[in-house]
């Protein structure tokens, strides 16, 4: 059987970790290859629903990063962000998912190591934890 | 189920086309492109495909305020659910509130792989038992505290409330540690799938619990499991909403409450009034309670206006319109507080409150309070909370 890859889906602001990604790339610094990325403008744009959505799609993790708090092109992004990010936490730990598949981090555009090392971590964990059980009911389902 | 199918069910083709539906309809009221007689009107013409892709279909507030009225008695918030569960099997939906969150925590909830932790909020102060005959129903509050955070209350202080009087009562109830949702609002938009798959569910945990009695405090949950489970599965139990189960133990057991100083008026839910007929109930509850005096507003009982929004999907300024309306007839009856027996009702009233609408801002103020908030602080011997 071969080993369990996991899928994470990434919410990245075009200003700052999406750079960051870019810039990861460009230096091509290596890191796992289970991330992907979706491009948003802003890190206080993703609602709930966002993260919510692509659990229900089968994804085994999300990361939501973006500026850091003095960074933001819209001045106040970040902040709009931890109050979204902290009802999700609360609705992701009702629904009985483990608490380590959600991460918010804060990467700016120079940081691409940071960024790598994020998302290597990010498999690990999950790696650990395995399929979501969302994942596994459908596929149980299926076989 | 095909159109002719819905058409003969509901008895749409009894319409005389009288317009009394669109007259009284709240919505059409502000929204003049939406007409429930039209509506019916292209159901009888064949013209699936129209009613199908009409985006008023989701307009809709399935309240039933239409249903009494109606000399045919056409069931049209039954009309309505049919037809958008072949609406959504065509790709349609309505524009769901809260970006859809509720929706996407409902299909979420629907996989049988999720272990929920939804009794988190449950502490010590609460008696509850795995082997109780009693079952109480919590319904989605542990999912709505963090989403409606911004209201200033927490739905779970509803159930934690009705575990008050169910204690003071002497009856611990059962808690299902992963009840899923009921299904009421993917139902209501017409997603059949997830709607069986999370009856079935439901059904299963209920027989395996083995109780012989269900309580619920929410008025949707109720409904769904009194008209819509039977048509899906199979629940053996005795079914009874809070204000059902308080009105019995005041008649027959002599429930009293201690002296409270209030005047209050009471919104009926759409759910637990036109859909089930509960009217008396919970106003006997909130009478039996010794200085509180309820005062009617303009429109009640069968004619009660909707809080605005049903089932988390199209809210709009026509819904906000509706509760500044209905808002300010609670001030009109010159109560301190309007009560209700529906976290929504409630969740819908402070949305109002909160987001003022901004000609009537300073006017619709009012203290909202669920019925069992009530009557746990007026429970004798018990301190208020």
């Amino acid at each position: 059987m071969n080993e369990f890859e996991p899928q994470i889906i990434a919410f990245a602001c075009n200003w700052c970790t999406y750079a960051a990604a870019d810039l990861a790339g460009t230096s091509r610094i290596h890191y796992a290859p289970n991330v992907r990325v979706i491009r948003v403008m802003c890190s206080g744009m993703v609602n709930p629903i966002y993260a919510l959505k692509a659990f229900e799609g089968g994804a085994d993790g999300v990361l939501i990063a973006g500026c850091h708090y003095a960074d933001c092109h819209y001045l106040n992004g970040p902040v709009k962000c931890d109050v979204m990010f902290e009802k999700l936490k609360n609705l992701v730990h009702t629904l009985g998912l483990e608490d380590e598949r959600l991460r918010r981090e804060m990467i700016s555009a120079s940081e691409g190591v940071i960024f790598a090392r994020v998302i290597d971590e990010m498999v690990e964990q999950l790696k650990k934890l395995g399929p979501s059980p969302i994942k596994r009911a459908r596929e149980e389902a299926t076989v | 189920m095909n159109l002719d199918d819905i058409i003969k069910e509901t008895k749409t083709f009894y319409c005389l086309e009288c317009g009394k539906c669109s007259s009284i309809c709240p919505i059409s009221r502000y929204d003049p492109a939406y007409s429930p007689r039209l509506m019916v009107e292209d159901a009888l013409l064949g013209l699936e495909d129209d009613l199908v892709h009409n985006k008023e279909l989701f307009s809709c507030l399935t309240c039933g305020a239409c249903q009494p009225k109606c000399p045919s008695d056409v069931n049209y918030p039954l009309f309505i659910q049919k037809m958008r569960a072949i609406a959504s099997s065509n790709g349609e939906h309505g524009e769901c509130a809260h970006s859809g969150t509720i929706q996407s925590l409902i299909r979420l909830m629907s996989n049988p792989g999720v272990e929920q932790r939804r009794l988190e909020w449950l502490s010590n102060g609460y008696r509850t038992s795995d082997q109780s005959e009693v079952l109480f129903w919590v319904g989605c509050a542990p999912y709505f505290d963090p989403i409606f955070e911004d209201l200033g209350f927490k739905v779970t202080d509803i159930a934690k409330a009705s575990l008050r009087i169910l204690n003071f009562l002497g009856i611990e109830p059962m808690l299902l540690p992963n009840e899923k949702c009921c299904g009421h609002d993917i139902l209501w938009t017409g997603d059949l799938d997830t709607f069986k798959k999370l009856a079935e569910q439901n059904a299963a945990m209920i027989r395996e619990a083995g109780v012989e009695k269900i309580i619920f405090s929410c008025p949707e949950c109720y409904r769904t499991f009194k008209e819509d489970y039977p048509n899906y599965v199979e629940i053996d139990c005795e079914l009874q909403h809070i204000s059902e189960f308080l009105s019995e133990a005041i008649e027959k057991d002599g429930l009293r409450f201690k002296e409270s100083k209030k005047k209050v008026t009471y919104h009926d839910p759409c759910r637990l009034g036109r859909h089930l007929g509960v009217y008396e109930p919970p106003r006997k509850v909130i009478q039996a309670i010794p200085g509180i005096e309820l005062v009617e507003m303009e429109q009640s009982r069968e004619e009660s206006l909707c809080c605005g929004t049903s089932a988390f999907t199209n809210c709009d300024s026509y819904s906000k319109q509706i509760r500044v309306e209905r808002l300010l007839e609670a001030k009109a009856t010159g109560a301190d507080t309007l009560i209700t027996t529906c976290p929504k009702c409630q969740i819908h009233f402070r949305c109002a409150m909160v987001n003022k609408a901004e000609e009537k801002g300073p006017d619709i103020e009012i203290e909202v309070m669920d019925m069992v908030n009530l009557v746990a602080n007026a429970l004798e011997g018990e301190s208020n909370e």
